[in-house]
């Protein structure tokens, strides 16, 4: 653990929080219906993700072991507030398309989850890292599930504003309902974790 | 009257807290595996749903806004469901211990399932009121407790099904659980 590589490595790919340790999955799959609000929350999550897990390394010696839970939370919940702010009053549309996802990211089990099993037990540097791979392994795996997400259901991608890609041909009906709803989240996020499973079989990482 | 029928069964089958509004996913994955389990946490899920709501409601509607402290709402949220689950914990303990040895082991894991801080921040809004709060409360949590039952007797026949070996587990669960939400989702097509 101590190589500084393997620790922000960790968190993209060998323990993913979403497709590996199947944390934080509530708000993969309500904010992947676009890629903008993707990005948006990704954002969101690692700015609490990252900060929560320098403060948490910080405190670690102070904080005794009997409350140490309820500060977390408290740190978190903290961070929480503060993005909540930042949104509203920087990108106000956004804000309301993410809605109670981002007071939701309090509770999301990946950031108490590396505050418990990480960031009190490593350095600020570590877990500096460790945040780092956290929230880009969270951010790809949602941003992947709403390019398909929206691709199928609009038939174009926008990025930002005037940044679109589009095929030229409006998907049918079926599709924008199906890709825009519940079922496909679910759906998509089943195959995909599955297919991180085929990877890591083949690579032998992970047992069966 | 007729209001509040339609509010309740809008929550808990057109609008499901699971299969609609995706909150309290990880318990609905982590514990729908044996019946008398999801049975044990949806119950558990009721008593805290409606409990913390009405408290989050209460201090949203007379604290927090003449104050005008609505931005710390999910602070004292957290922090009020967090010692909430606790008493809640104790009192079960002490007035019924039969109660407390089937839904203990399933209370301390509800304060980081997000249906619970979800319905509380979605019922701390100037259009609900009391009565209104509490029966969207009520019917959220009958709703995830209606789910999660009918998943896990899908989820016990699946475990001894021939899934493909990658998709073992929770892949198939929640490829499972789309399916269900597209049958959930033409509720929505009734004319209520």
């Amino acid at each position: 653990m101590n190589n500084k590589k393997d620790v922000f490595l960790n968190g993209v790919w060998k323990e993913n929080p979403v497709l590996v340790s199947l944390l934080g999955l509530c708000s993969v799959l309500a904010i992947s219906t676009t890629i903008e609000n993707a990005l948006g929350m990704g954002i969101a999550f690692s700015f609490v993700m990252i900060l929560s897990n320098v403060i948490i390394s910080l405190i670690r010696k102070i904080v005794p072991n009997e409350i140490r839970i309820p500060v977390y939370i408290v740190v978190v919940a903290s961070l929480v507030v503060i993005v909540e702010m930042l949104m509203a009053a920087f990108l106000p549309a956004l804000h309301k398309s993410l809605g109670i996802f981002i007071p939701l990211i309090v509770v999301n089990c990946i950031i108490l989850g590396r505050a418990e099993a990480f960031a009190s037990k490593n350095g600020v540097l570590d877990s500096l890292l460790d945040g780092l791979g956290m929230s880009i392994g969270y951010t790809a795996v949602l941003v992947v599930l709403s390019l398909v997400r929206e691709f199928f259901a609009s038939g174009s991608i926008t990025v930002w504003k005037d940044l679109r890609l589009s095929l030229g041909d409006e998907p049918g009906a079926f599709f924008t309902t199906f890709f825009n709803t519940a079922p496909s989240a679910f759906i998509l996020l089943g195959v995909l974790i599955g297919i991180a499973n085929i990877i890591n079989f083949r690579k032998g990482t992970k047992k069966e | 009257m007729r209001d509040l029928i339609t509010l309740a069964f809008t929550a808990i089958v057109i609008e499901n807290v699971l299969l609609y509004r995706f909150l309290g996913v990880c318990p609905f994955l982590g514990v729908s595996r044996k019946r008398s389990s999801a049975l044990g946490m949806g119950l558990a899920v009721i008593f805290v749903i409606t409990i913390s709501s009405i408290v989050s409601w209460l201090l949203y509607t007379y604290i927090l806004v003449p104050f005008e402290m609505v931005y710390m709402r999910t602070i004292i949220f957290i922090l009020v469901i967090a010692s909430l689950v606790q008493i809640i914990e104790m009192f079960i303990k002490k007035i019924s211990p039969s109660l407390y040895r089937a839904l203990g082991i399933y209370l301390p894991l509800i304060t980081t399932n997000c249906a619970v801080l979800g319905v509380a921040t979605l019922v701390a809004d100037p259009s609900y009121t009391f009565l209104t709060a509490f029966v969207f409360a009520l019917a959220s949590s009958i709703g995830f407790l209606f789910v999660i039952y009918l998943f896990s007797t899908l989820r016990e026949k699946i475990e001894r099904a021939d899934v493909p070996k990658a998709f073992k587990g929770v892949p198939i669960a929640l490829i499972t659980a789309g399916i269900m939400a597209m049958i959930f989702s033409r509720f929505g097509a009734l004319n209520i």
